[in-house]
């Protein structure tokens, strides 16, 4: 596009705010620190010079109320935005998400709709420890009602926090705190991106490597390590599970014959074992070997640097098991 | 006793809305015990005049989120009786289409959100219509209703406490009707398992104005309603409304004892009342206490009062009959409306 610029994943999510809340004066962004403190990450900042206090609100330490008044907001004509600090924080909030806002439109029979987003932060590797490391994005998506969304570059950041905010329904917005630095070709201009369409981040031919968030960087410098051995990978991001752009995924798997799922969540009962069923539902004839899947281990997500590493998938791993897998069906 | 203080026009209003809340709650008690529906259920008997009184004070943009107790509020509001009935009943002609029943029914047009079945779920989303309210400047309320029970819910102080730092023009309802519980739990006020011997100084610490009223005296009830509608329309909200009422008994499932088929005549001939809470009705049920004021306060005549009775009640069956006669929800509905 001709008015790309490089700019960070932060940055592609604050623009896409920025433009939102200009176009709709009922959007409106709700949060702990959100406003003249900007963010624990500054993933707000200056939000709240250009909108003031009326819709760049401070909430209190109290998640469940705050997010039960967005709701209620929601119900009744505003857009909010309402963030939650860390997504571990999501547990915090998880009555008012499942019990009101994923429910209230088939509740009543489509006349009532909740459009917000809850964005947080989620993600391992910054050495924050059990409470403030977790991916609990396979818990949400398990509520019919809501849309999870977990963009995985810049670019996507933007369009899909556009799409999110003009959604109406409840639209859980995931950013990977590792990847707010992370630069990327951003449309200046506005950028939409339809939430329950994958994208191919890298075509391949030998084996396809779905990932989500932070794992699609990983499954793509994994795909790299593997095109030295002569082994043509393509690589898919979901960039939401719900709606998951299922087709997209099996066109791929009848071309390659062979998936590996990675995710940055618990692997136990998780999105990984959720896309692999699917897979093996839709397109087991294809399928020269099992689906494997690689996830965070099932253990809380250690403080020191010398564990945290242990715990999530990295290229190494993930190169090494897709080679493992073909040496086996080949 | 309390001689009614309202004009005539109010006291009537207020009536009606009560016996068609009544009815409803008899109409709905039956058709469980005729295997119509199979859910729980709470019914709004021995509560009519707080919600009454409440719904005559509020004006028609005014919104309201209300609790699992919900009949009460959705009819005194005027709520259709047959698409609320075959709400309950799971019909097609349901006010939600079947998909909330008893504990979720719902009547936008007439100003209700979701009713939550959540315990204190409802005091989130009312101080969120209430923030909507206030940041299109506008002047009408968000009402919550909600039972002592949801005082125990953090949720519930976390809105108190947003509700008063931003000045939402929400009022608090709590219906406390465990205060005269009769039947199995008689004498155990507050029933509410707490370590404050008040309510109102949960919302009165965080600066809110709190009343504490008799729920069975639509006077008191009226009187503080308008009095919180004013200061939330002025931007001096919140409010909180503690309303003493009683629950009759036959609230099923938890409190299985027959409910009393009311008979009106009963106002103002007690020696009809009979049953093992004769003396609860006789001095209670607001139902009587309101015919019988209304009467001695020469707003009607007992002929008078009787005919609003019989309108009632053939409205109500009425509305039972076209729920009974409606078809079950669809089932090439199911899908629809998971997503807006």
């Amino acid at each position: 596009m001709p008015d790309d610029r490089t700019i960070t994943y932060r940055a592609a999510v604050l623009e896409a705010l920025f433009n939102e809340m200009r176009r709709d004066p009922n959007v409106i962004l709700i949060g702990e620190d959100v406003g003249a403190a900007g963010g624990v990450f500054k993933q707000t900042e200056g939000l709240y010079m250009e909108f003031g206090a009326e819709r760049v609100i401070d909430t209190p330490i109290s998640e469940a109320g705050a997010f039960g008044m967005t709701v209620g907001a929601a119900m009744t004509g505003q857009r909010p935005v309402f963030e939650v600090m860390f997504g571990d924080f999501i547990t915090l909030v998880m009555d008012q998400l499942v019990n009101q806002a994923a429910k209230v439109n088939y509740m009543s029979a489509g006349q009532f709709s909740v459009p917000l987003v809850l964005r947080t932060a989620v993600g391992i590797g910054a050495n924050l420890g059990p409470q403030h490391s977790q991916s609990l994005h396979a818990w949400i998506a398990h509520i019919p009602g809501l849309k999870v969304v977990l963009p995985a570059t810049p670019a996507d950041a933007k369009g899909l926090m556009t799409a999110a905010i003009r959604d109406d329904n409840p639209v859980i917005f995931l950013e990977d705190r590792m990847l707010y630095n992370m630069r990327g070709k951003v449309p200046l201009s506005e950028h939409f991106v339809s939430i329950g369409s994958a994208e191919v981040k890298r075509p391949g031919d030998d084996v396809s490597i779905i990932a989500t968030s932070r794992m699609v960087r990983v499954a793509l410098a994994a795909a790299e390590l593997l095109a030295d051995n002569n082994i043509s990978a393509e690589v898919i991001d979901p960039r939401s599970l719900v709606p998951l752009d299922v087709d997209t995924l099996v066109a791929s798997v009848k071309k390659t014959s062979r998936a590996v799922v990675v995710d940055g969540g618990y692997k136990q009962y998780g999105v990984t074992g959720e896309i692999a069923a699917t897979i093996a539902e839709a397109a087991f004839d294809w399928l020269d070997a099992p689906v494997i899947r690689h996830g965070a281990a099932n253990v809380p997500i250690p403080f020191s640097k010398s564990l945290e590493s242990l715990v999530l998938p990295d290229a190494q791993k993930l190169a090494a098991s897709v080679a493992e897998l073909l040496r086996g069906s080949r | 006793m309390t001689i009614s203080l309202l004009d005539r026009k109010t006291t009537l209003s207020i009536f009606d809305r009560m016996l068609m809340m009544r009815y409803f709650e008899e109409a709905v008690l039956r058709l469980y015990n005729e295997r119509r529906f199979a859910s729980h259920f709470h019914l709004y008997i021995g509560q009519e005049a707080t919600g009454a009184a409440v719904l005559e004070a509020l004006g028609d943009k005014d919104l309201i989120c209300t609790t699992h107790r919900n009949h009460g509020h959705l009819i005194g509001r005027g709520s259709d009786p047959g698409q609320t009935i075959a709400e309950i009943l799971g019909r097609s002609t349901g006010l939600n289409r079947g998909r909330g029943g008893t504990l979720h029914a719902s009547d936008p047009s007439r100003g209700f959100l979701s009713t939550s079945a959540i315990v204190g779920g409802c005091a989130g989303l009312a101080a969120g219509a209430a923030f909507g309210i206030k940041t299109k400047r506008e002047t009408n309320v968000a009402v919550g209703f909600f039972g002592d029970g949801a005082l125990e819910e953090g949720l519930v102080i976390e809105s108190f406490n947003i509700a008063a730092l931003w000045k939402l023009p929400v009022i608090f309802v709590c219906e406390n009707n465990s205060a005269g519980a009769i039947g199995p739990q008689q004498g155990g006020y507050p029933t509410a398992i707490t370590a404050t011997d008040s309510f109102t100084r949960l919302p009165a610490a965080y600066g809110i104005d709190c009343v504490k009223i008799d729920g069975t005296d639509i006077v008191a009830v009226y009187e503080a309603t308008t009095e919180a509608t004013r200061r939330c329309r002025t931007g001096q909200g919140p409010a909180f409304i503690e309303a003493f009422t009683v629950r009759w008994p036959g609230s099923s499932p938890l409190w299985p004892e027959p409910a009393t088929v009311t008979d009106l005549n009963e106002a103002w001939d007690p020696t009809r009342i009979k049953g093992p809470h004769a003396a609860w009705v006789r001095d209670h049920d607001p139902l009587l206490r309101t015919a019988r004021d209304i009467v001695a306060h020469g707003y009607a005549s007992q002929d008078e009062v009787m005919a609003r009775d019989k309108d009632a009640r053939t409205r109500i069956e009425a509305g039972a009959t076209f729920a009974i006669e409606s078809p079950m929800a669809l089932s090439e509905t199911v899908y629809e409306h998971v997503f807006a």
